[in-house]
């Protein structure tokens, strides 16, 4: 197996594809975006100009944008490795990143304020490691922004404002609402992780954790793949548009999981993930091997 | 597309109206949150001649320094506007300012203060941070480095046909609140919610 430099290694290996390199799956939708907008219109400009600075981004491994947001990393390694060195091997990756300007210094100090310089502070990044059988490691990443984090949103079930009640429908119409108050500023089209069920905590967690899915997949529990399919058209006739100019293309897709809940909660978590949708995930092999994931 | 040189006076910038595209020259800073507070706390004559006359650009922006100390921005889109709701109007009329860049416009206050001091909302497609980098020619100069941090300093930056669209104008007008409008209504549309 590796050693810790060697993890760090690949690690920066996989934040600069995840910062410069947008998935082949999240352009294909942004290009359909821009297709059905009118031409000339402030929506077809804005999706314009977006996949310029996608390509521009590719050519010169640079970030697609500059807010590089928090790093969230999920790991599955083999029995028996440690994970306070592969937390530590990341966590040094994100300085080192930082340090070459594939990251911005994005921590701050709440306490003083003060931004610590590197990249780096408790939480930043989050990594969840996860033991699996394989012989392997997969590491999957997130660099989520604050301007879409900050449209996130958690509604705790029944609300009577939105006639939503702990059912599937309730969930849709918390979904459906929350696209609704982001408006552009979470940087639309955006991409909606939800998850229904579960604490605060881990409800938000896995609707982060839905970002991971391609956005051509299907989701294997059929009601929930009606449930995306359904919000995906509504939620593009909104009329919100890129960046909130008003236009056909507010969300590229919606994914839905759920968690099991207490009987007296019932939370809906959903996460809005900006079109610089900066996922990346690689299966390292043990001899060192990296082969990329979509 | 129109093109607008920095500085400029008030004419020019009442002139424009939402859905306007105009690409922007000339010399303007950069601030966002830690930047306006301190705007507002006192008048910060070292940072003043930058301001009059021109725009704040609201950017985090990804900044290398070269080994002769100078400095250029890797990466340079907009930051959300909203976060400046609060002070943005004074900070216009404090430091004559003739408007802002910035993604996901602003609210009352801000339409209110535009108006007042003839100054416009300018929206950068957010997250196109290599477009928008590459429009920013030459980095003058930088205060509040060490104080703030690379993305919250104020950054004076020359730039070059940069991109924008007018979306709040001097005239009262919003894009951003039409389109919170017209969203609402179809939302309680789909949802069967009477308003």
């Amino acid at each position: 197996m590796l050693t810790r430099e060697q993890w760090t290694e690949k690690f920066v290996e996989v934040i600069a594809h995840a910062s410069s390199q947008l998935p082949p799956d999240v352009l294909a939708a942004l290009k359909r975006g821009r297709d059905v907008e009118a031409p000339g219109s402030l929506a077809a400009k804005a999706l314009d100009s977006i996949l310029t600075n996608i390509e521009m981004a590719k050519g010169n491994w640079q970030p697609i944008c500059q807010d590089t947001g928090t790093p969230l990393v999920w790991i599955h390694h083999p029995v028996g490795m440690s994970t306070r060195i592969l937390t530590a091997a990341f966590e040094e990756a994100v300085r080192q990143a930082t340090a070459k300007q594939l990251l911005r210094p994005n921590a701050v100090d709440p306490l003083t304020d003060k931004n610590t310089g590197h990249g780096q502070a408790p939480g930043i990044p989050t990594v969840h490691c996860e033991e699996w059988d394989e012989a392997g490691l997969e590491v999957r990443l997130i660099l989520k922004g604050g301007g879409c984090e900050n449209v996130g949103a958690q509604y705790s079930l029944p609300n009577t404002k939105l006639k939503a009640d702990r059912d599937l429908e309730g969930v849709r119409r918390c979904i459906l609402d929350a696209v609704q108050q982001a408006q552009g500023k979470g940087c639309a089209p955006g991409i909606i992780g939800a998850c229904f069920g579960g604490d605060r905590g881990s409800g938000f967690l896995e609707s982060k954790r839905q970002l991971l899915r391609r956005l051509d997949d299907t989701n294997p529990v059929p009601e929930l793949a009606a449930m995306e399919n359904e919000l995906f058209e509504q939620a593009n006739q909104l009329g919100i548009g890129p960046m909130g100019f008003g236009g056909k293309t507010t969300v590229l897709g919606v994914k839905v999981g759920y968690l099991g809940r207490l009987p007296a909660s019932y939370f809906v978590s959903i996460s809005y993930m900006c079109w610089a949708n900066r996922r990346a995930g690689a299966r390292i092999n043990p001899s060192g091997e990296v082969v990329w994931l979509s | 597309m129109a093109q607008l040189n920095l500085p400029c006076d008030e004419a020019k910038i009442r002139a424009l109206k939402v859905g306007d595209f105009v690409e922007l020259s000339g010399r303007m800073i950069t601030g966002r949150d830690a930047a306006h507070h301190w705007l507002l706390h006192g008048f910060r004559e070292e940072v003043a001649p930058f301001m009059k006359g021109s725009l704040i650009y609201h950017v985090g922006p990804v900044v290398k320094k070269h080994e002769d100390g100078h400095y250029t921005f890797v990466a340079a889109g907009p930051t959300t506007s909203a976060r400046e709701e609060p002070f943005q109007a004074d900070v216009i009329g404090k430091y004559g300012l003739r408007g802002v860049i910035g993604k996901g416009g602003m609210g009352p206050k801000t339409l209110k203060g535009l108006a007042e001091h003839g100054a416009v909302y300018f929206h950068a497609v957010g997250g196109t941070a290599q477009v928008l980098a590459q429009a920013v020619v030459k980095v003058e100069q930088v205060f509040q480095l060490k104080e703030f941090g690379v993305p919250e300093a104020l950054w004076v930056i020359q730039v070059k046909d940069f991109p924008v669209v007018v979306t709040m104008d001097s005239h009262g007008s919003s894009l951003h609140a039409e389109v919170e409008k017209a969203s609402k209504a179809k939302l309680e549309q789909l949802l069967g919610l009477s308003a």
